[in-house]
């Protein structure tokens, strides 16, 4: 082979532009390599140092959050994701992930190969995926765009996940102007892994062999990082169409037990999906990540088509794809491994000591780089942007709700809210999704989806008898918080998170993030990102939870407006006694309804204000972390200690909505119940945060007013669950099957418009 | 008693049928490679399992069909052996003609996850023989493509030979239109061959054999063979 670098043209700083690349960072390579790059070569560098790559505008915010705790094997950053020790030699292992912008020019494909790369994520850790979630936020409802962006996302999921065979339990669905064009699709996945089973991404051993394990290369995603993840809607974005990748749900399935066999045979030293940036990206953060190289022969990369150059194997996204190093000596066992499940593995190249990144192609030597100087916390940049608070927010600040005044009774609000479709049950989603394969399921209906570990549920299967451990996971955000205040609202978001593990009956224990936001060059856009990291550290920091992992999605904005700042919460919460969880709904016929927490009326960036009076203003819900602490010690304990029988967070549409959920999910069971005091629309639909409403057997309330006096939390016994009937003094009377008919046909009958 | 369970590539369901045979029903289980051309010698009852056998880019289990195993399959329900086909494992039957008809796209075209109730016509099966007398069984399905169809003489001979002893119904056990979550002729949710052998099902029994996940009526079908066979 050639040792003479080869380029196909002649790079110049235009090339280096129509990478991706800025001016003064095409200076900076030109520097680390002492020459000019080849075509090759710049191709990499651009994927490498995009945004979605390097996280070059995020990494200096990023490392401020909390990111250890003694339950955390891994730190965040370390490895593909988190991971969290859950005792009896087990782990779990969970990342949430953005594909809003291949999703909103693709809206099948793009979902699905949202949900494929996550799994990915958890797998090539050796961990057997054990549910999926997704958090997804799209404009209006009644406009056809949102109809077939949502039609397609729910079935590209549906499609990947049911296929894969990954039950997904939960998520959320917001509808929202200003996610119009650019929808968010963030997929979350979580796994679970022996400790001593989990593979490492870092390869090792100059010598061993590197292969690539699963699909075959094509044209497919070039620039999907570098190009469309990494800057905004404009009137080209639709000709990007093609660098949206194309996934295959039955080849990850087959990857998957391929690749769990070669980690439990333990023939890998060193593991890593092809995501973003495929070859380029695994080759280089697997080398780097302990000082290694690696010589590549791009002509030995099985390929879709032959006539593909070195530039754009480095830089196809192909899905099901992952680059492995094998133990020297154990080649012919992993061959058998993948022979068995009829996945191709074949020998590309191998580790090296000296740090490069070597690359043939067709006789030509067409990349030397070292590894390091293309990877985050190695060579890649770190920006630093100028943040300024935006001019909107003293505007929505200085809007008092309490002003406006509207025609409607507090019964036509009631109604509204019910049936707005960001409240409305998302059956006609979730149904799409298999939520039961893999049989953990306990239940996906309340404020988190509850899910047994069968590793550690005793019967027999580890020949004892202890309570069955189980595990509570939930995704979490309202971007109209964070919109009005990123820091509170960021707060919000984990404090909720963690708020709906513990009405499950399950401890918080760690987070993961999807931080969607627009263009980071922009100041105002900074400073809600800078401010919303600030909030989240704080809260995960109060809270106990820290941070293992994530994404970072910027440029999330068409030509007229960024999305609201929506930093997604992933939470896991620890369940040590599946005998001791809860639900929501009302269980029983007598039993007292008390809302535990605070009576405050806030309406700022509520449902209500944007459904009635179109406005998204105000200040967002105060969010006080002791309070919330208390309130979330007492609702646990009361789980824990049998005392209550349901426990359903006040979120989105206040108390009313709320108790009308709890009613909804009964399956036959309302409520009679007046509020205390003056009876004001901030009363009913405003959403203050930290309060949970329960119900519990008359006999008990002592011992639950006994422990919120001790821990200084408040309630407010409100009334009692009634068979039928749906009362709230001075608001609605209703019954039951008519809150059912609004709630579940709203999403149905706005699909089945044309 | 011991059952197969065949593992097709794609297949998804196979862990939850060997726990619900082994953990749940306490008999013995062991997986079967879907590229065997032997059966193990002690098998009493083969499950294919749900999932998307072979991704199910064409017509769902019609690749599986010409699966190694799949030859020893119908040698063994030739011989009387009792096979069970669940949601996936119900379509690549259809196909191998071990079961008459076909299972069309759901009439919504989407897939559909959700709890169904099952009016179960007669405990006479070997299928079906612990389930008490007019037990309505709420069992989940899954799947994209369960909408059974075939001509009217093999609906009426199905019918005539009592050879369908699972129909979608209401909580009541009333069959009706309402309750028919795909477009299923009849409502039918399972069907046997002539013989009684061979059982297809749409709806998922393993889901629900496990009381800790809500529902455990699923159980009742691997004790009646689990009585049967012992």
């Amino acid at each position: 082979m050639s040792s003479k670098l080869y380029s196909e043209i002649e790079v110049t700083l235009e090339t280096a532009i129509e990478c991706g690349l800025s001016e003064a960072e095409y200076k900076r390579i030109l520097e680390i390599l002492g020459r000019t790059p080849t075509y090759t070569e710049i191709g990499v560098y651009g994927v490498m140092w995009s945004e979605h790559c390097s996280y070059k505008n995020s990494i200096k915010q990023l490392k401020t959050l909390p990111r250890s705790g003694h339950r955390l094997l891994v730190e965040a950053g370390e490895e593909n994701a988190g991971l969290i020790d859950i005792g009896g030699g087990y782990a779990i292992c969970f990342k949430i992930e953005s594909h809003n912008h291949p999703s909103a020019i693709e809206p099948f494909q793009g979902a699905a190969t949202g949900v494929g790369g996550i799994l990915r994520d958890i797998f090539t850790m050796g961990a057997r995926p054990i549910a999926a979630l997704n958090s997804l936020r799209f404009g209006e409802l009644d406009s056809p765009r949102t109809k077939y962006l949502l039609r397609g996302v729910v079935e590209g999921i549906g499609h990947y996940g049911n296929s894969f065979g990954v039950p997904t339990v939960g998520g959320e669905v917001y509808f929202q102007h200003c996610y119009h064009d650019n929808p968010l699709i963030n997929a979350m996945a979580v796994g679970i892994v022996k400790v001593d089973k989990t593979a490492s991404a870092a390869a090792s051993g100059p010598g061993n062999p590197v292969m690539i394990v699963g699909s075959s290369t094509g044209r497919d995603g070039i620039h999907g990082a570098s190009l469309l993840a990494s800057r905004e809607f404009d009137e080209k974005t639709d000709d990007m169409r093609p660098t949206v990748q194309v996934g295959d749900p039955f080849g990850e399935k087959l990857l998957l037990e391929a690749t769990l066999e070669l980690i439990d045979a333990d023939v890998i030293a060193g593991i890593q999906d092809m995501g973003a940036a495929g070859i380029s990206c695994s080759t280089s953060e697997m080398s780097a990540r302990n000082g290694l190289g690696m010589e590549i022969d791009l002509d030995k990369v099985p390929l879709r088509e032959n006539d593909m150059s070195a530039y754009e194997i480095m830089l196809s996204e192909s899905q099901e794809r992952m680059l492995v190093v094998i133990q020297k000596g154990k080649e012919e066992q992993a061959k058998a491994i993948c022979d068995k499940w009829d996945v191709p593995l074949t020998t590309i190249g191998r580790v090296t000591g000296d740090g490069l990144i070597k690359v043939h192609r067709q006789g030509n030597y067409v990349a030397e780089l070292n590894a390091d100087s293309l990877v985050l916390g190695g060579g890649a940049p770190q920006y630093d942007p100028p943040a300024a608070e935006p001019a909107y927010i003293k505007k929505t600040r200085a809007f008092d709700p309490n002003y406006l005044t509207t025609t409607l009774t507090n019964q036509d609000i009631f109604w509204k809210l019910l049936a707005s479709p960001t409240i409305a049950s998302k059956r006609w989603v979730y149904e799409q999704y298999d939520s039961q394969v893999r049989t953990n399921t306990v239940n996906i209906k309340g404020d988190a989806a509850v899910l047994r570990i069968k590793e550690l549920c005793g019967q027999g299967l580890l020949g004892e008898e202890f309570p069955a451990k189980g595990i509570a996971v939930c995704t979490d955000c309202n971007g109209r918080y964070t919109y009005l205040n990123p820091y509170s609202g960021a707060m919000s978001a984990v404090a909720e998170a963690a708020r709906n593990v513990v009405c499950v009956g399950a401890e918080p224990v760690a987070i993961t993030n999807c931080l969607n936001f627009g263009n980071p060059y922009d100041p105002e856009i900074y400073w809600q990102f800078k401010e919303a990291i600030r909030g989240m550290g704080d809260a995960c920091r109060a809270l106990g939870t820290p941070v293992t992992g994530g994404n970072v999605s910027f440029h999330n904005e068409s030509q007229s407006h960024a999305v609201y700042p929506t930093p997604t919460i992933g939470m896991l919460g620890m369940i040590d006694d599946l005998d001791k969880i809860m639900s929501s709904e009302f269980k029983n016929e007598g039993d007292a309804i008390i809302i535990l927490g605070n009576m405050r009326e806030e309406l700022g960036g509520s449902e209500y204000l944007k459904l009635v009076h179109g406005v998204v203003s105000g200040e967002a819900p105060v969010i006080d972390m002791q309070e919330e602490i208390a309130l979330q010690k007492i609702v646990l304990a009361a789980i824990r200690k049998g005392i209550i029988n349901s426990a359903h967070d006040c979120s989105e549409g206040g108390i009313a909505t709320c108790l009308a959920e709890k009613s909804i999910a009964s399956g036959g069971l309302g409520c009679n119940v007046s509020l205390p005091g003056f009876l004001t629309v901030g009363k009913l639909f405003g959403e203050s945060q930290s309060r949970v409403i329960i119900s519990i057997s008359i006999d008990k309330i002592r011992l639950l007013k006994k422990m919120c006096d001790d821990n200084s939390v408040n309630y407010w016994v409100i009334g009692t669950v009634v068979p039928k009937y749906f009362f709230i003094k001075d608001c609605v009377k209703t019954t039951v099957r008519g809150l059912k008919e609004t709630y579940e046909n709203a999403i149905p009958d706005l699909m089945n418009e044309i | 008693m011991k059952f197969g369970i065949v593992v097709f590539p794609g297949s998804n369901c196979d862990h939850d049928a060997m726990y619900a045979t082994s953990i749940n029903a306490g008999c013995k289980a062991e997986y079967i490679w879907h590229k065997e051309t032997q059966l193990p010698k002690d098998i009493d009852t083969i499950i294919l399992p749900g999932g998307f056998a072979y991704g199910d880019y064409l017509r769902c289990g019609a690749i599986a069909r010409f699966s190694p195993v799949m030859r020893e399959v119908v040698n063994f329900a030739g011989k009387g052996g009792y096979v069970m086909g669940i949601c996936n494992g119900f379509q690549v039957l259809a196909e191998a003609g071990l079961l008459p008809g076909a299972l069309l796209q759901n009439t919504s075209t989407h897939f559909i996850c959700r709890d169904v109730y099952l009016n179960v016509s007669s405990n006479a099966t070997a299928f079906t023989s612990e389930i008490p007398d007019g037990k309505v069984l709420r069992i989940p399905i899954a799947h994209g493509e369960g909408n059974y169809f075939a001509d009217e003489d093999t609906i009426r001979q199905l019918e005539d030979d009592g050879r369908i002893p699972f129909r979608y119904c209401d909580a009541d056990g009333d069959v009706t239109e309402a309750a028919n979550p795909n477009g299923s002729i009849n409502n039918i949710a399972g069907i046997t061959n002539k013989r009684g052998n061979v059982l297809g099902m749409m709806p998922h029994p393993e889901r629900y054999s496990d009381i800790r996940l809500g529902a455990n009526d699923g159980l009742n079908i691997f004790e009646s063979l689990k009585k049967c066979l012992n």
